[in-house]
Parts: structure tokens; sequence; C-alpha cells
């Protein structure tokens, strides 16, 4: 009983304050996108025309579609970047490991605007990198090189997140038993053999959970295509945020808010039915 | 064997030298005397710096964005530490359902929440967007970064420590405070920057939340668009590098010293 007492006063403050500011709002947003409109009485009456505009809309889905790619891209792009890394450092890098690995980790912490800003930078058509190259005669000048294309996009985020995902794949293979890899090097596997069987089957949990973690956030979005996107770079984030502080439709931008929403959950939600997610978070 | 080290080191030296060198860039042309970021660079200058410190309404929004940060971190990590607790200790229903919402913020992108909370304060309940609908933003994005951080320790320390300190006559409260919280404070310190860091770095969310006052990300994100200020905003980045860099090797540094006062504890 006072056992019971104890439980409800260290969780009543969280709960309250999750059920209030995440799980209401959710709800609310979910309700909205049946409203006719923001302001006025538009904003009593109940409406499916904008989930008829939406679905009718073709350039929404693609986006939307084009979107979840790109995200899906990126994120295989930063794992097999990453992954040699995580390797080297938890096999072969000795008592150096965990100095080496902070060297990775440290920009991850550098302010992630400031990071997409250095390519914006760097990317420019009269940035650094161009004007780095004319000044030695190797471009012409006022080439616009990657910056203004979905390229400038992918390159950035890659920059952004491959030292998030070393850590999680790192970790995954720290806790990799040594003794298998032993194990199958005496039941005749080569190094090779070891690794495709062994080594990378109990890295999975990290592997996927790095994936995750570019994943989720770029499906949302929208700061690197606006900054190094141009128009062919945009994602569906930015028209969502447009729906807000542009367009001001509210009800049309809590609907592509719900569909990213969906987006992300649904595939998660699969995944959960084979792995355990508290696993990947290395609990 | 030995190829495969070279191999390994060869890589781990290019990452880290593409992850360094456009930081490094962003500080070369912070001293860079001319407007455009370009190459050839035009000599040495500090006049970035000196107009920084002019710049009111950019040292007001690195004032609010340390306000913020600062208040909703510690709400976060109180929040997330007496949640933490309850779950590593004790086992009550609901445990399961409890966790996944605690998770969620973690795995929705932070746009979504940030929808959502603008919805909720100007569509139900009418409250003025302002630096405080902002913090309690970044409060639910930091609650299960820092419920993670915490649990990871407790999961670590048996509880008999506790008991002991209850069999000695202490409340539970008390060997909560006395005994728990202590052995807790270094992961609570981590969670605390981790989840300042967050704040005051978070941009994607705030947009939708902030009121008349910017934080500093909201700030210079709208500076972006006078290509002759860029040079300031690229001195100011300089310095939070600089900052944050020296906040992440202290903090690095707690977590080892920890880590090595784990090693000399006596198995159980």
């Amino acid at each position: 009983m006072e056992q019971n007492g104890r439980i409800a006063i260290l969780l009543t403050p969280t709960v309250l304050f999750l059920i209030g500011l995440f799980l209401i709002p959710l709800l609310v947003m979910g309700l909205f996108s049946f409203r006719e409109g923001s302001f006025g009485e538009a904003q009593t009456a109940f409406t499916l025309r904008h989930y008829a505009e939406f679905f009718a809309n073709e350039a929404y889905l693609r986006l939307l579609g084009r979107s979840v790619v790109l995200s899906f891209g990126v994120s295989v792009l930063t794992v097999l970047f990453a992954f040699p890394v995580a390797y080297y450092l938890s096999f072969f890098a000795g008592d150096k490991k965990y100095v080496l690995l902070t060297i990775i980790i440290v920009p991850a912490w550098v302010s992630y605007l400031l990071r997409v800003l250095s390519w914006k930078v760097i990317l420019g058509g009269s940035g650094a990198l161009a004007s780095f190259l004319s000044w030695l005669g190797l471009a012409q000048e006022g080439g616009t090189l990657l910056l203004f294309s979905p390229e400038a996009v992918v390159v950035t985020l890659l920059y952004v997140w491959v030292p998030f995902v070393a850590l999680p794949i790192f970790a995954g293979l720290e806790r990799i038993d040594k003794d298998l890899l032993e194990a199958a090097y005496d039941l005749g596997c080569n190094r090779l053999q070891t690794f495709w069987r062994v080594t990378l089957p109990l890295s999975l949990p990290g592997v996927l959970a790095g994936f995750l973690f570019v994943f989720i956030p770029t499906v949302g979005e929208y700061v690197t295509p606006a900054l190094v996107g141009g128009p062919e770079g945009i994602m569906f984030g930015n028209i969502v945020r447009d729906q807000f502080l542009r367009a001001l439709n509210w009800p049309m931008g809590a609907l592509m808010s719900l569909a990213m929403l969906v987006v992300v959950l649904v595939p998660l939600f699969i995944l959960s039915r084979f792995v355990r997610l508290s696993e990947l978070a290395g609990l | 064997m030995k190829r495969s080290i070279s191999l390994g080191s060869t890589y781990f030296w290019l990452l880290a030298i593409f992850l360094y060198l456009p930081i490094f860039l962003l500080v070369l042309f912070s001293f860079n005397d001319a407007e455009s970021l370009r190459f050839p660079l035009s000599g040495f200058t500090v006049r970035w710096y000196q107009a920084l410190l002019e710049a009111g309404e950019l040292l007001q929004a690195a004032g609010n964005s340390i306000i913020v940060g600062v208040w909703s971190s510690l709400l976060a990590t109180i929040l997330g530490t007496m949640a933490a607790i309850a779950v590593v200790r004790y086992e009550f229903p609901g445990k399961q359902l409890l966790l996944v919402v605690a998770a969620l913020p973690l795995v929705i992108p932070s746009v979504v929440i940030g929808v959502a909370l603008l919805i909720l304060f100007r569509q139900l309940v009418d409250v003025e967007l302002s630096l405080l609908t902002v913090g309690l933003g970044h409060v639910v994005i930091n609650i299960p970064i820092v419920m993670l951080i915490v649990a990871a320790r407790l999961a670590g320390f048996p509880t008999n420590l506790e008991e002991a300190a209850m069999d000695l006559g202490c409340t539970y409260w008390g060997a909560l405070r006395r005994v728990t919280l202590p052995i807790c404070l270094p992961a609570l310190f981590a969670a605390f920057l981790t989840a300042f860091t967050t704040s005051v770095d978070e941009y994607a969310m705030s947009v939708f939340l902030v009121g008349t006052d910017a934080t500093l990300p909201i700030y210079m994100y709208s500076q972006l668009r006078f290509p002759r200020k860029l040079p300031i905003i690229v001195a100011l980045g300089s310095i939070i590098l600089v900052l944050s860099i020296g906040v992440i090797l202290f903090s690095e540094w707690l977590r080892r010293r920890d880590a090595v006062g784990e090693v000399s504890e006596p198995d159980v």
C-alpha cells in the first residue's frame, strides 16, 4: 500500500505533463484536420474536404513519397558510412577506442543549424568550395556545383547524422560476446564468414537503432531542404510548415502533420512485432 | 590482420576530416576580412566579433535561449528522473504503456509535436505564444532523453543500498535523497546538459511555438536571409562551437570519471 503511494507520487507529475502537453495535443491535432478552417465559424464546422483535397492532390502525395524515399536513402547511406568506423573502433582500436569515439561524437553535439549552415557556405555558388576550386584554376568562376539540389540535401544530412549513427552501432558491436567470434574461427570460419554469419547479424539491433535515429527526424526535415535544397530539394516538412506560417490553412497543416506521423509510426509498429524496441535503446 | 588495422584507421581519419573540415572552415571565415565567404582569404580581422557585441537583438536572443534552456531542462530532469526511478524500481499496471508513451516524443518528428502544441495553445486553450510555450515544448522532447540516461544509471546499482539506508532508520524519501540521488548525480548532470544542449539548439519545433521574443536558433535562421549579416552569424557560430565543444569534453570527463568509479566498486 505504502509502495503504491510512492509510485503515485513519483509518476503523477510526469504522467499529467505527458497527457496534457503531448497526448492531448496529438489528439486535438487529429480532430483539427476535420475542421473547415482555423478562424471564426469555420472553426467548428466538420468537414472531410481537406482529406479529399489532400488525396486528390498528386503533388502532395508525390512529395510525401519522395521525402520518405529520400529519408530512407539518407538513413541507409549514413549507416553504410558509420558502420566501418564503429567496427574499426570496437574491434581494432584497442585502448584508444573511447578517445577516438569521442573525436567522432563531438561534432554531433555542435549546433545542428550551424552544421547545415557550414554546408551552405561550402556548397554556395560563390562559396568556399567553388571559389577554392576556381582559385586553384580547377573550375570556372560562378559554377553552382551542388547547392540547391536534392544531392546537396543528401550530403548535408549525411554529414549531420554520421556521428549520431556511429554511436548506437558501436554500442551494439560492443555488446557482442567476443568468445562467439573465437568459436566461429575454431569451427573453421574465415574472417569474412565470421563477419557475415556472426558479427553482422548480432550487430543488427544497433544498426537498426542507428537507422531509425536518422530516418525519423529526416522524414520531418525542412530546415536543410530550405537552406541547401532549392526548389527541387524541398521536402514534405516544408509544405507542412508553410500551411501554418504562410498559407494559414491550419486544418490542412494538421492533416499533413498527421500523415507524417502515420508514415513514421506504421513502420515502427510493424518493426515492434519482430524486435523489442527497448532493446534498440540499449536497455 | 595488420592490413585491416591500417585500412580502418585510414578510414577513421578520413571520416574525422570530413566531420571537422566544415566546422573549421566556419571558424576560419569568421576571422576573414571580407563580407562574402570565399577563397582567397582577404586578411585577418576581428571586426565580426566586435559587431557581435553591438548586435543587441542577437544578445537578447542568446539570453532568451539560455533562460529557456535552463528552466526547461531543469523541469525535464526533475520529471524524467522521478519517472525513471518509478520505472526501474517498481512493477505496476500500465508500466509498458507508460514506457511507450514516454518514448514516443523520441520517435515522432519534432515538427509534428510543434504543430500539435501550436493547435493546442492557439485553438483549444488560447495561450499567447511566448518563451514559455517554447520551453514547454522542449520539456516534452527532453523527458524521454532524461529518462533513458537516468534509468541506465539506476539499473547499474543494486537496490540494497536504499534498503540498507531504510534499515538504518531513513524514510523512503530520505533514502532517495541521501543515497539514490547522490549516486545518480553524474547521470542527473549529464541528463541536464543533454537536455540543455537540445533546448538551446532546437529549431524545427520552436519555430511554431515562439512568440515575439526569439530564441537564438530562431534569430540566427531569420538573419540568414541577409547575406551581409552572414559573417556575423558565422562569428557567433564559432563562439558557440568552441563553447559547446568545451561543455562536451567536460561532461565526457565527468562520465569517464564516473565509469572508472564503477569498476572499483566491489562485485555484488
